[in-house]
């Protein structure tokens, strides 16, 4: 099911050349600050407010660089904040055309199996605290595997390579000593 | 316009992260404990395909320099490198690829966009510490690339030909896809678990 190297990294290059070249760089993780707004501010309504002078916020990291990330969670129909709901859209797509993937891999995937067995719950408690650090770290980076590393090292930015670096370093012995199976 | 071009582009992004295996924490596993090295060949010839074109379209003037965006160079970058990788590991996804595991069906994908929506929101409310630790200020000129791009909003760190260093890097990229063996591990070849 998986397309060979060869093919699926010239597609998937061709892809970021296609968003550098139509409208600007890949990036993902910006999007889940965008919904934190958009909750947020659902549930305070004074937490995005606009004047005369653009959009601001109570909270200091969605009033920065002019209130940017403010205005967006104001004003979701972004082609940042639709990319990213089109991900999932084109993810969804790709699965239904190759038969999906079993109610098993669903809910644990193979490896989480092989080397725990069959608990899901552990699984999802994992994947929970996961998400948090990631997005931590992507957000304390200033952008995640998309947006620094590929985006990123394709236009020889300084940035994408220290991110590359301190990201590999640690994913590759956590991965060593959390997967020994599978 | 733009909204047509992201429905286009996204989809087409979520589509290929799907068929490359990176929506899928087995293949994730596998390349991050260099057992299964698949994923990682795809991504180094991604970033040189995409790199190659992008400069050599710029140096025929096909591709508008200021659609360039480089992202600032800081010590937090480095730390925050480190978080996510850790993260990456344990989850099997990054914030992108488990976006689009929720489109593939699974639902620990859930799970982690919830911890990720709270860690963001995390970041959020701790921000203002990480900026007065001046872990956030510019380092090496902050937004840089390496070589110096003709046009561009950006310095370069050396006074090269940016985009021709742009283009050697890209066959750099694409010459280790080529080299780099599927399985560095140490013998332990293992199949690709069935989905």
């Amino acid at each position: 099911m998986t397309l060979n190297w060869k093919l699926g990294g010239l597609l998937l290059g061709a892809v970021f050349f296609a968003a550098v070249l139509l409208v600007k760089p890949i990036g993902v993780s910006t999007q889940f600050v965008i919904l934190d707004g958009i909750i947020a501010d659902s549930v305070a309504t004074d937490f995005i407010t606009q004047s005369d002078e653009g959009y601001t916020s109570t909270n200091a990291y969605m009033a920065k660089s002019g209130g940017k990330y403010a205005k967006n969670a104001a004003n979701p129909l972004n082609y940042s904040f639709i990319f990213v709901l089109a991900m999932v859209g084109g993810a969804f797509l790709s699965t239904v055309l190759r038969g999906g993937i079993s109610k098993e891999e669903r809910s644990a995937p193979a490896i989480w199996r092989a080397n725990y067995g069959d608990t899901p719950w552990k699984r999802y408690a994992v994947a929970f605290v996961g998400g948090f650090v990631v997005l931590y770290g992507a957000r304390l980076a200033g952008g995640c595997t998309s947006g620094h590393m590929m985006s990123g090292m394709m236009q020889t930015s300084l940035s994408g390579y220290i991110f590359a670096a301190g990201a590999f370093l640690t994913a590759v012995p956590t991965a060593m000593l959390m997967y020994k199976e599978g | 316009m733009q909204i047509a071009l992201a429905i286009l582009i996204g989809a087409g992004f979520g589509f290929v992260l799907d068929r490359v295996g990176a929506t899928n924490p087995n293949v994730i596993g596998g390349m991050l404990t260099l057992r299964r090295l698949h994923l990682m060949k795809t991504i180094l010839l991604a970033i040189g395909t995409g790199s190659i074109l992008m400069f050599g379209g710029q140096m025929l003037g096909l591709v508008d320099v200021m659609h360039m965006d480089v992202k600032a160079a800081y010590a937090g970058v480095f730390i925050g490198g480190l978080l996510l990788g850790a993260g990456w590991a344990a989850s099997g996804y990054c914030p992108g690829t488990g976006v689009c595991a929720l489109g593939t069906g699974r639902k620990d994908a859930l799970f982690y966009i919830a911890g990720g929506l709270l860690g963001a929101a995390a970041y959020m409310a701790t921000y203002p510490a990480w900026k007065s630790s001046g872990l956030l200020d510019d380092i090496a000129g902050g937004k840089v690339t390496l070589g110096t791009v003709p046009g561009s909003k950006f310095d370069g760190l050396f006074a090269v030909s940016g985009d021709m260093l742009g283009i050697a890097l890209g066959l750099v990229f694409v010459l280790v896809a080529f080299v780099l063996p599927e399985n560095i591990s140490g013998g332990r070849v293992q199949e690709v678990p069935a989905e």
